[in-house]
Formats: structure tokens, C-alpha cells, sequence
């Protein structure tokens, strides 16, 4: 790997180095390292690009970096990554995406990653979106997760986007069978011309399933971003989304929720706030001695923590 | 320390000019002074002029002899000025550690803090790491805000009714803390309140009433005057 590589690499997964335990670094299209342990398996697709994890049944406390780098201008690629995890399994699963582009083509990542969790089993999914680069060229990533929980299995999720990435559009997909839950976290900051967009559908199917999505978003400049969000509550569950942003400048941010009950239990709550920086809240710490841009700083820095 | 010439604060009303501070003149020169008077008087518009977050219509401010009245907020703050809002402010995201490192101005360890939020009677292992946000009760707030002002040290802090909207046991507990404040902190303090027992133990209290000074002095002058003269409706009288 090259400084820019590494460079990239720290920044999606927060390495420095190869890591330990199982892992798949992926370059401009291409495998560049991998390691499967006992528990965990990885293995390369033959019908598409993409790679199969596979964690057998009570895997606890390992963990799995997928990390995928582009440092050519205008490479375009798509991955297509499924992960079986076994049951009683608890993983952490670090994922993320670095785009050096220092030319004037455009450089795009769709990854489709797809995951299986077996009863009782529990991730931790962690994806980092960032991009760099000197040149014209569009930085363009579409990140697709497609979730199925069965019964009694959780996964959380952390997706942050902060900087660099043009456009995206961020599609998630779940279903939950009885006592599955799901938690995500969103954090996305936009700036300049960038578009991005969450689109999420979830069918909480089981009793006792729940869902919580929290979204905290900045749009500065003249950036767009869009929130939409479906819950169907087929089962007695409880859903709640909240969708929190800070707008700036001549920013734009939409968000619209869609909570459907098809069952008397089912309990669905959207909470959505868009608005500027209070002004209160940049006296205040005005009154503590930063100046306007440094109290503003504070306060998108805790927003976004 | 603090020199108020001439304030004068008018708003538009109804295309009329109406006068919320009038002429008011004052010298700040005691350790604890108490700020006292009835509900829109203008009590709060003057604190909120010395701390730059209103711009007075006229007058003139001068801290230590110099002219601050053409200082914005932060110059003002850097200058030595603190002020304790009514309505403490909400964050989301930032918590009692990065708030109190703010105020203070720099990197601060637990043990620092720790020693800042026990002088206002909070456990920093339950609170250093809170959102200041609404999962916050009336009167921590109140204590977070007061921490931020001492964790600044400046020459002068000012404190907008901080016994308002909390409960009567907090309370008690507040009023030990300004009292613990005055005998220890340095500079001066100038509260704005309604209570009694912080009027209790001022150097001086300054009465604001209709956007002026009424009366200035100790609390022997101004407590049995202002306890006796309580305009009170007299259908609630009777009805008492």
C-alpha cells in the first residue's frame, strides 16, 4: 500500500497497519490483503465482485475489517458483500469506504452489503464515509445494507459521513422476526454542492421487535440532503426514528417519515427538527469567550459527536 | 470596577418608543451586590447590557475606567465579564466536561472538575460526562451554569435570578452555595434576585423599578422599605 492508501485506510477504519484477527482490504477494484481466522471466514465471490463473511455459531468477541480504498481518479466500482453470522454470535464488523481523487473523473463505490444474522446473534456494524482529494473529479459513493434479523438477534449501526463525499444515497433495508432489534446512528455533514440522501425501510415483523434510527445531520453551503424513512409495524413492536439537523447558509434539508401500524400493539414514533444553530446557544458560549466561529465550531463538533 | 453612565434602552412598541431602562446611572464597586425589584423592571435588559448581548440606545459602560460599551460579547468576556443566564441553555452533544473546559479555557482533568462541580454540590462522576440537554433537571442546570461562571474566574460574574424555576430543596442548597461564594471568591458578584436571603447577605442592593434606579444602599436602608412597601392587590389582601 501506498502513503495515499494508508492514508485512507486510517481514516475509514482507523488503522495504521494491516490488523489482526480476520480482515479484507480492498484497492481500486481489487483484493489487496485478506485473513481468515478459525471463526471467521472470507471468502471471495466467483459470480460477482464481493465476499462472502461467514461466522460460525458463538464467534464472540472477534471482529472483522473491510475496508475498500480508492485512490484512482475516475475508478467506478460495486461490491457486493454478505455476511452469514452464526447463531449466538458477537462480532464487531468494521466497514468503510476512502476516496483519494486528485483528478478530474469521477470516482464511485457502491457497496451492497447484505446481512444474515442467525437467532440471538449480535453485531456491531461500523461504516465510515471519506473523501479526499485535490482534483475536479466527483467523489460518488452509494452504500447499500440490507439487514435480516431473526428472532432474539440486535445489531447497531454507526454510519458517519463527514467529509468529501459529493454524492451519496444510503439505502437500508431490515426486517426483524420476534425479539429482534435494531439500532443505527447516523451522523452525515454536508458542505459545498454535495447531495445526500437516507433512504430507509424497515418491516418490524415479530412481537417484541424494536427499531430505533437516529440521525444527526449539518448542511452547510449550498448542500442538499434528504431524509425518508418507512416503518411498517406488522407485529406488536415499537418503532422510533428521529431525524435532528442543523441548517446553514443556503442549505437545504427535507425530511419526511412514514410510520404505518398494521397491528393494534404496534407502537411508532417520528420525531424530525430541522432548524439553525440557536441563537442562545452561540451567546452562551459567547459569554465564555469564543468568538462567534469558534462557538459555532462547538456546538456542529458536539452535534455530531 | 463596573461604572453604568446614563443607560438608556428603548424598544418600538406599536410604532411608539418605549423606554425599558431610563437614564439609569451606577457604581460598582463592592464585593456581593444584589439586584432587586419588581418583574419588569428591566432588572435582567441591564445585565444583559453589561454583558454586551443588548446594545443600549445610549449610555456608557466602563469597566476598570475603560469604555467597554462598543465591545461585542466576547471581547467583554475576555475583558473579565461572566454572566449566568435565567434560562440556562441547552445542548445537544456537548456535556458538563466540555462546557466547564470552555468557561475555564483550557484542557482541565477530572480532578479539576471534580473540585469546580463540588463547590456546587454535583458528584462529577454522575455528571462530567451528561448532555446539557433536557435530561438535566431545572436545578442541576442551574448549578452547571453557576459552575461555568466559577470555573471562568473572572473579575466580575453576574447572575441572573438563579433561584428561578427550581424547586424550594434546591434552593437551599443554592443559597449555600452563593453564600460559600462570597466569602471565597474573589472580584465581584452581581446577582439579580427576589429572595430574600440572597438580598440577605449583599453589600449593597440597587432597586430597579419602571426602567430606574429607585433606591441604592445597604441592606439595613433598602430591606425594611422594600418588605414593607409590597404593593399587594387588595382584593388578595382581603381574601388572605
Amino acid at each position: 500500500m501506498d502513503l495515499v492508501q494508508k492514508n485512507l485506510l486510517e481514516q475509514v477504519a482507523g488503522l495504521h497497519e494491516i490488523p489482526e484477527g480476520a480482515y479484507n482490504i480492498r484497492a481500486n477494484g481489487k483484493r489487496v490483503a485478506g485473513n481468515s481466522t478459525a471463526n471467521i471466514e472470507i471468502v471471495q465471490k466467483t459470480d460477482k465482485d464481493g465476499i462472502d463473511i461467514i461466522i460460525k455459531p458463538g464467534t464472540v468477541n472477534e471482529s472483522v475489517h473491510i475496508p475498500v480504498l480508492l485512490s484512482e481518479s475516475g475508478m467506478q466500482d460495486s461490491v457486493y458483500n454478505d455476511f452469514y453470522i452464526g447463531e449466538g454470535a458477537d462480532v464487531t464488523i468494521v466497514a468503510g469506504c476512502g476516496i483519494h481523487n486528485c483528478g478530474v473523473d469521477t470516482s464511485k463505490h457502491d457497496g451492497i452489503h447484505t446481512f444474515y444474522l442467525e437467532k440471538n446473534a449480535k453485531v456491531r456494524y461500523v461504516e465510515r464515509h471519506y473523501g479526499e482529494g485535490d482534483g475536479n473529479g466527483e467523489n460518488i459513493m452509494n452504500p447499500e445494507t440490507v439487514v435480516h434479523l431473526k428472532e432474539g438477534a440486535h445489531m447497531e449501526m454507526e454510519t458517519t459521513q463527514i467529509k468529501g463525499i459529493d454524492s451519496t444515497i444510503r439505502v437500508t433495508r431490515g426486517d426483524l422476526a420476534e425479539g429482534a432489534s435494531l439500532e443505527i446512528h447516523e451522523k452525515i455533514m454536508t458542505h459545498g454542492k454535495q447531495y445526500a440522501k437516507t433512504d430507509f425501510m424497515v418491516d418490524l415483523n415479530g412481537d417484541n421487535s424494536s427499531v430505533n434510527l437516529v440521525s444527526r445531520s449539518v448542511a452547510k453551503g449550498e448542500s442538499k440532503q434528504e431524509f425518508f424513512s418507512i416503518m411498517n409495524g406488522n407485529g406488536a413492536c415499537a418503532g422510533h426514528s428521529e431525524c435532528d439537523a442543523i441548517i446553514m447558509d443556503h442549505a437545504c434539508v427535507t425530511a419526511s417519515p412514514q410510520l404505518t401500524a398494521n397491528n393494534i400493539d404496534a407502537n411508532l414514533i417520528h420525531e424530525a427538527a430541522i432548524g439553525k444553530i440557536a441563537g442562545e446557544q452561540l451567546i452562551k458560549l459567547m459569554t465564555l469567550g469564543l468568538t462567534e466561529k469558534e462557538a459555532e465550531e462547538q456546538i456542529i463538533n458536539g452535534f455530531l459527536k | 470596577m463596573l461604572e453604568l453612565r446614563n443607560i438608556t434602552y428603548e424598544v418600538e412598541d406599536n410604532h411608539d418608543n418605549k423606554g425599558i431602562l431610563k437614564d439609569v446611572s451606577l457604581n460598582i464597586d463592592e464585593h456581593f451586590v444584589a439586584i432587586t425589584g419588581p418583574n419588569g423592571g428591566g432588572k435582567s435588559t441591564l445585565a444583559k447590557i453589561i454583558a454586551g448581548i443588548i446594545k443600549p440606545t445610549s449610555g456608557q459602560i466602563l469597566l476598570d475606567g475603560e469604555d467597554i460599551t462598543d465591545l461585542d460579547i466576547t471581547e467583554r468576556a475576555k475583558h473579565g465579564i461572566s454572566y449566568a443566564f435565567q434560562q440556562p441553555v441547552h445542548f445537544k452533544g456537548l456535556t458538563v466536561k466540555d462546557l466547564i473546559t470552555i468557561a475555564a479555557g483550557k484542557e482541565m482533568n477530572v480532578s479539576e472538575i471534580c473540585e469546580i462541580l463540588s463547590e456546587v454540590g454535583l458528584c462529577a462522576r454522575e455528571y462530567i460526562d451528561r448532555e446539557i440537554n433536557g435530561s438535566l433537571s431545572g436545578g442541576e442546570l442551574k448549578r452547571i451554569e453557576i459552575a461555568m461562571i466559577t470555573a471562568r474566574g473572572t473579575k466580575l460574574s453576574i447572575f441572573d435570578e438563579p433561584e428561578a424555576g427550581i424547586d424550594l430543596w434546591s434552593f437551599n442548597s443554592l443559597i449555600k452555595v452563593f453564600e460559600k461564594m462570597r466569602d471565597e471568591i474573589q472580584g465581584t458578584i452581581l446577582i439579580i434576585s427576589h429572595q430574600e436571603r440572597i438580598l440577605d447577605i449583599a453589600d449593597k442592593i440597587v432597586v430597579i423599578a419602571d426602567g430606574r434606579v429607585k433606591t441604592i444602599g445597604t441592606k439595613e436602608d433598602v430591606l425594611p422599605e422594600l418588605l414593607h412597601t409590597a404593593e399587594t392587590c387588595q382584593t388578595l389582601v382581603e381574601k388572605i
